[in-house]
């Protein structure tokens, strides 16, 4: 299989080379008894100053795994980056030492997780794990360190922060305790926020109330955001762009309003076919046929062919190149003008 | 898959009916001599009709005592009060072989695919084990054929019988979920959030098959979910629960159209809609604050504390769940209005 075609980024607003971070032709596998799973197969998108980024895919997809090889917090073994760069104002994170990288991860580049319960350590207070990055990173005393986690509490919309700053993370509700960890995630001003599936494990009405503070915040302190998930509707009032993963491969990057209006990759229209919408009364679903493939077989060609209602001969043979379709929209498919025509209707 | 004996029974009927049900796990203290110091009221007072053939929607954030509910009805977890009647018989007096003739008729589908099957046993043995304890439900010698004839009306192939839950996926997993409950031709089925685990592609096929089973068998369905849109699309009527108590309870329509309690509004406006475009239209009720905790939920109407109607009548008098005059069903709120632009 031919797996080596570099996707293009799109175009962008930013004038060249001026991106904040940009992933680069990235190659990520997992080496396992059971075989090599080609997780990541050439991933390239960027994201300037202040804007959101979401990258949207099904469990498998390769979405956080690659967020993971933007922070360096990747398991390796059993990962390895064959190939790739992820440059960061310019500098390839992936050939600097550990040292260096340390400066990066926290203070330039921060993440939050979907369970912050399992991602807070349980026998700490809250105010001393916010203080810890603090403590340790900027060399703040104790008392200092506590009366900036308050601030941050505070920043963060967590009421009584003075009170609660000695309560452990069992003490607080799942919402809070997401905002506990986005607290520790702004602690040394990031200017990038990378946020893995922050709402999944929490209610609709929290939901609202976390997309909110990431919003205001992101206002506020002017951050870039990749925002990381599964849920269409949770994208569409956050993102300025979104890039659609499938197989380990970006299949689709548009704007969210084109992207919403006319999809153009088979993958992306099926998907927002097939989600039941509160405001339209359900007829049958549509659905995508089939299952997601196995990332140790990857089907031949477009690895989206045996699921797809466009196939064609052209689809099990050849992989597909990255079409671009004006807009600074790209589509991985043989046939995206079709299916953009199809959806514009 | 012959049809149970349904062409005497009257779709719209209530088949179950479900009065007053209460569930309060007790708090205790001390480790020798334990004394009970309070109660979590988990189902505070729950009443409902499942009428045949429909779906019965269940929704509510977690805490607020759905799965309980659900553990209940399947009499997983013991009620400490209330009453349930399956086709007339009282689900929580039956014992011994009487109660083994009720479970057949009532069925449950767990949330996640992967704890809710063992996986040492091959799938034949999972689907198969309901006839080991209902040993006249499959004549003898007939066992193998009946499962697969239950995996074939699932979706899965039939020549699978001998594989573990590990060689499938999630939503295959869950379609073996699905004919485990089949089985036994139950009339009811208690689906506690069956697609909640799986991928959004994945999702729309096991909805559509529950739909579809719905039709050729004549089941009628529990439907327990937090997806509010999930839910729309494949119930009936729907209740929507609060800390232990249904708080509104309709037709599809009266709910995401007309829905009346302050709660339902706010829960239909904080759905994220995948429409950039709609969503800006949209009027978005921010709640403030947490669900309160089930072991001491404030006095009156429970969810007076992240109310923007509250008045002091709603600490002082607990509202009942009954019609209200801006609209004809039942709405657990002093103040219930309409809410233009809900959805």
């Amino acid at each position: 299989m031919t797996d080596a075609v570099t996707q293009p980024t799109p175009a962008s607003a930013t004038p060249e080379g001026g991106h904040l971070l940009e992933v680069r032709d990235l190659h990520v596998e997992f080496r396992t008894q059971e075989g090599v799973a080609k997780v990541i197969r050439g991933v390239s998108y960027h994201l300037d100053a202040g804007e959101t980024l979401a990258v949207l895919g099904e469990s498998g997809s390769g979405k956080s795994v690659t967020a993971q090889a933007i922070m360096g917090i990747l398991d390796t073994p059993p990962a390895h980056i064959r190939s790739g760069q992820i440059l960061y104002q310019g500098r390839d994170l992936l050939t600097q030492p550990e040292a260096q990288r340390r400066q990066v991860r926290g203070k330039e580049i921060a993440m939050i997780f979907q369970d912050a319960l399992s991602a807070l350590n349980p026998v700490f207070p809250v105010g001393w794990q916010i203080g810890e990055t603090l403590r340790t990173r900027e060399g703040m005393s104790r008392a200092d360190a506590r009366r900036r986690a308050i601030e941050l509490m505070d920043l963060v919309k967590i009421p009584a922060a003075e009170r609660r700053i000695g309560d452990y993370p069992h003490q607080f509700s799942g919402g809070m305790r997401q905002r506990v960890m986005i607290a520790m995630a702004l602690a040394l001003n990031p200017k990038v926020l990378i946020a893995d599936e922050p709402t999944t494990a929490l209610d609709v009405t929290v939901q609202a109330q976390i997309m909110d503070l990431l919003a205001d915040l992101r206002q506020e302190l002017g951050m870039a955001m990749i925002l990381i998930t599964h849920d269409l509707g949770v994208v569409a009032g956050v993102a300025d762009r979104i890039a659609v993963m499938y197989a380990g491969r970006i299949v689709e990057h548009a704007d969210v309003q084109s992207l919403y209006r006319s999809p153009a990759h088979p993958y992306t229209k099926g998907l927002l076919e097939s989600i039941p919408r509160l405001d339209v009364k359900g007829q049958k679903l549509a659905t995508i046929k089939g299952l997601p493939p196995n990332l140790m077989r990857i089907p031949s060609g477009c690895p989206f062919h045996p699921r797809c209602p466009y196939v064609q001969q052209v689809c099990l043979d050849v992989v597909p190149n990255s079409l671009v379709l004006g807009d600074g929209r790209t589509s991985e498919c043989h046939f995206a003008q079709e299916v953009l025509d199809d959806s514009a209707r | 898959m012959t049809a149970p004996a349904s062409s005497t029974k009257v779709r719209g009927e209530t088949i179950l009916s479900v009065d007053n049900l209460m569930k309060h796990f007790p708090i205790t203290q001390g480790v020798l001599f334990k004394k009970q110091v309070g109660a979590v009221k988990a189902v505070d007072g729950v009443s409902f009709e499942l009428r045949r053939g429909e779906t019965l929607g269940i929704v509510g954030e977690s805490g607020c005592g759905k799965s309980t509910l659900a553990r209940m009805l399947m009499r997983l977890e013991t009620p400490t009060s209330g009453k349930a009647t399956l086709e007339g018989q009282d689900l929580f007096k039956a014992s011994g072989s009487e109660l083994r003739r009720l479970r057949r008729n009532m069925q449950m589908v767990m949330q996640d695919p992967y704890t809710s099957l063992n996986p040492r046993m091959t799938v034949g043995d999972i689907i198969g084990e309901p006839f080991e304890i209902h040993k006249d439900a499959a004549p003898k010698g007939s066992k193998r054929k009946r499962v697969q004839e239950l995996l074939d009306l699932v979706g899965l192939n039939p020549e699978h019988v001998n594989r573990y839950p590990h060689q499938f996926s999630g939503g295959q997993r869950q379609r073996i979920g699905i004919a485990r409950a089949l089985a036994l031709h139950p009339e009811v089925i208690v689906c506690d959030e069956p697609v909640s685990a799986l991928d959004v592609s994945i999702q729309a096929q096991v909805i559509n098959l529950l739909e579809q089973l719905q039709d050729e068998l004549g089941l009628s369905y529990i439907f327990i979910a937090h997806d509010l849109s999930v839910v729309r699309h494949i119930a009936d009527r729907v209740g929507v629960m609060y800390l232990g108590k249904i708080v509104e309870i309709g037709t599809e329509d009266e709910i995401y159209e007309r829905a009346t309690h302050p709660y339902t509004q706010a829960l239909l406006s904080a759905v994220p809609v995948p429409d950039p475009e709609v969503r800006h239209e949209r009027n978005i009720i921010r709640l403030t604050g947490d669900v309160p905790s089930p072991a001491d939920p404030p006095s009156g109407c429970r969810f007076r504390t992240r109310c923007w109607k509250a008045q002091d009548i709603c600490a002082r008098e607990e509202p009942l769940t009954v019609p209200r005059a801006a609209d004809p069903h039942p709405s657990a709120c002093h103040f219930a209005e309409l809410r233009p632009t809900v959805a």
